[in-house]
């Protein structure tokens, strides 16, 4: 099929341009040079290539990281202490401590935010009727969302490090938890709000109507078929206290050792994060392999915590 | 005499432990919301006060001067000022139309559907990859492969204060690319969600009388979602400026000034977490100061932020 052009002047009006002439095609069919299409399709392609160029540094990063960090991975690397930088310069042993240290620390954390989060969560969802309380905290929330997690570090290292407010320990593991808290308490306290939105209002009523007190219907009722989001949450939170760093260097510090007692979560305590930080700036090879090594791990831990997070919320919206 | 029905149908009275668990409960909840409250406002406090010293000794002079002398006990912020809003400006840039782009992609139809999920969860495990180790990948690999280039933009824009050193390491441009990426996932999901929230109609109607494809993104559809995506680019640059460790790796640290993006800085945060260890007397009260001055610039824009997100959620409910 040819197609078809043709001219005419279109009768003067106020909004179109006197004396033009417009180009008009009378068929259908899909021109493939007019101005428009190309136009259209390079702009697709600069799309396509804005995703690409997203992409690559995750594939890079990931990419280096199972290159440099997998080909160490051995026993020893999970058991041993790290040796001191510039002590042995072929050696620089494990990141046993850092990854017990990682799992406490981020442990104790999330056990600090449970409470406040969950609590908190189960007013702004089951108590509060949209009053200035509620609409305080929840500003309040995503404020605290945004703070820079360095702020929380200096503020933790003012409130509980130098005043040696706990048991007279400055730097200490349960200050670094301490700090994380405040980072993971925005996302359980959000994810448990929400959870508990989403349980139908007829449950709810069912159980008041039946007899049950509040206290009953929470616990026994709407906290239960809210869990799967609720843990989800908390596992986010989880892997993102795990990779954090910032909150750690001045109120963990790091520490060279196993902690051996319960009393060592008192006194500085070596965390995967602060590990590559401080041994990725050293002069020496050995330190900086061993950097590599703890990153493989670290990602590992958080990517997993976060698919983990991923199959509980999809079983939440299979059911 | 009641009868044996009378009796098991006759009102119970709940007993009273049970009402002290219930409303005992419910000051509990109330008590740990009200906690998020205390929270954000003692970090506030303490800050403050802690800077006070700082704050009377420089005054607002401290915003405008350079010079960073523990010896002499003269501090000056601008260098880590200047630092942070340059690098979080142009890591804004450069991530802006990479985010929104590959946002547009994921909504449209132009890929097949399995593909679009494999990117959007791709791009979610890049903002899970945590930044000290995008830090370690900047400091060995990225900044010694890009540093060639960097010394022909010197080359040739020598001219230009941006580019007026040369690259020789660590530096502000360097930190810059690492933040972009850091930034992507945050604009391209805000984004996405956005877009995906602009009522079907919209389109539609925009299709209907003719429009292309680019021409409805363009003039319908990326406006209807302006509020959310400006936002999203709001809460982008809050983290921007907040962000820390891979800055800190790869920025250079230095206190010496330079317009140079070429030339190793500092940001607010990194000059916390290089200094904040070693530091005593007025300087931890000066890097209390510059913390405050980042604390107050994150909570404007996240409270912008905030607000325009809140305002397209409502526009289209």
């Amino acid at each position: 099929m040819v197609s078809q052009k043709v001219k005419f002047k279109i009768p003067m009006k106020n909004h179109i341009q006197k004396n033009k002439s417009y180009t008009v095609s009378t068929n259908l069919v899909y021109e493939h040079n007019n101005t428009r299409n190309t136009v259209n399709r390079l702009i697709t392609a600069l799309a396509a290539l804005f995703a690409f160029i997203s992409l690559v540094p995750l594939i890079l990063v990931i990419g280096y990281v199972i290159i440099k960090g997998a080909s160490q991975i051995n026993l020893d690397l999970f058991i041993l202490e790290p040796e001191p930088p510039g002590y042995d310069l072929d050696f620089a042993g494990g990141i046993g401590n850092a990854i017990v240290g990682t799992l406490v620390i981020t442990l104790m954390a999330t056990f600090i935010s449970i409470p406040v989060g969950v609590g908190g969560g189960i007013y702004l969802a089951e108590y509060s009727k949209g009053g200035i309380l509620s609409k305080f905290v929840r500003f309040g929330v995503n404020v605290l969302a945004g703070i820079p997690s360095i702020i929380a570090g200096v503020f933790i290292y003012a409130v509980v490090v130098v005043s040696k407010i706990i048991f007279g320990s400055t730097f200490s593991g349960i200050a670094g938890a301490l700090a994380l808290s405040i980072l993971i308490l925005p996302i359980v306290i959000k994810t448990t709000d929400e959870g508990l939105k989403l349980v139908p209002d007829d449950l709810r009523k069912g159980a008041l109507g039946v007899g049950a007190s509040m206290f009953t219907t929470i616990i026994n009722v709407t906290l239960p078929s809210a869990f799967k989001n609720i843990a989800t949450g908390i596992v986010l939170g989880l892997a993102r206290a795990a990779g954090e760093t910032a909150p750690l260097i001045f109120t963990a510090l790091f520490s060279y050792y196993h902690i051996s007692s319960m009393q060592d979560i008192l006194s500085e305590m070596s965390s995967l994060s602060v590990l590559i930080y401080n041994f990725a700036l050293e002069p020496y090879e050995a330190q900086n392999q061993l950097a590599w090594a703890a990153s493989f791990v670290l990602v590992l831990l958080v990517l997993m915590l976060n698919i983990f997070a991923r199959i509980i919320a999809k079983a939440t919206s299979d059911s | 005499m009641k009868t044996k029905e009378e009796k098991i149908f006759s009102l119970k009275q709940r007993p009273n432990s049970e009402k002290w668990i219930d409303l005992s409960f419910r000051n509990f909840t109330i008590t740990m919301a009200s906690m998020v409250g205390v929270i954000l406002i003692s970090i506030l406090v303490v800050v403050f006060i802690e800077s006070k010293d700082a704050i009377k000794e420089f005054g607002l002079d401290f915003l405008v001067t350079a010079d960073w002398d523990p010896i002499n006990n003269k501090y000056g912020a601008f260098t880590a000022i200047y630092g942070t809003t340059i690098t979080s400006l142009a890591s804004l840039a450069l991530s802006i139309p990479l985010g929104v782009g590959t946002a547009v992609l994921l909504t449209e139809d132009i890929l097949p559907k399995q593909l679009n999920e494999l990117i959007g969860i791709m791009i979610e495990l890049l903002a899970a990859i945590p930044s000290v180790v995008l830090g370690l990948w900047a400091v060995f690999v990225m900044e010694p492969f890009l540093r060639p280039f960097l010394n022909l933009l010197h080359q040739y824009f020598g001219w230009i204060p941006l580019f007026g050193s040369e690259a020789s390491g660590p530096g502000i441009a360097p930190a810059i690319l690492i933040l972009t990426v850091m930034l992507l996932p945050i604009i391209t999901s805000i984004s996405r969600d956005s877009i995906e929230q602009v009522p079907s109609k919209l389109r539609e109607a925009a299709y209907g009388i003719g429009a292309s494809r680019w021409c409805s993104i363009f003039n319908i559809i990326l406006p209807a979602a302006i509020s959310g995506i400006t936002g999203g680019i709001l809460l982008a640059l809050g983290r921007a400026m907040g962000e820390t460790m891979a800055v800190t790796m790869i920025i250079g640290n230095s206190n010496n000034f330079s317009f140079s993006i070429l030339s190793p800085g500092y940001t607010i945060s990194s000059l916390l977490a290089n200094q904040f260890g070693e530091a005593d007397g007025i300087q931890v009260s000066s890097l209390m100061y510059a913390a405050f001055i980042l604390m107050v610039m994150t909570l404007i824009i996240n409270i912008i932020a905030q607000w325009l997100v809140k305002k397209l959620s409502l526009k289209y409910q």
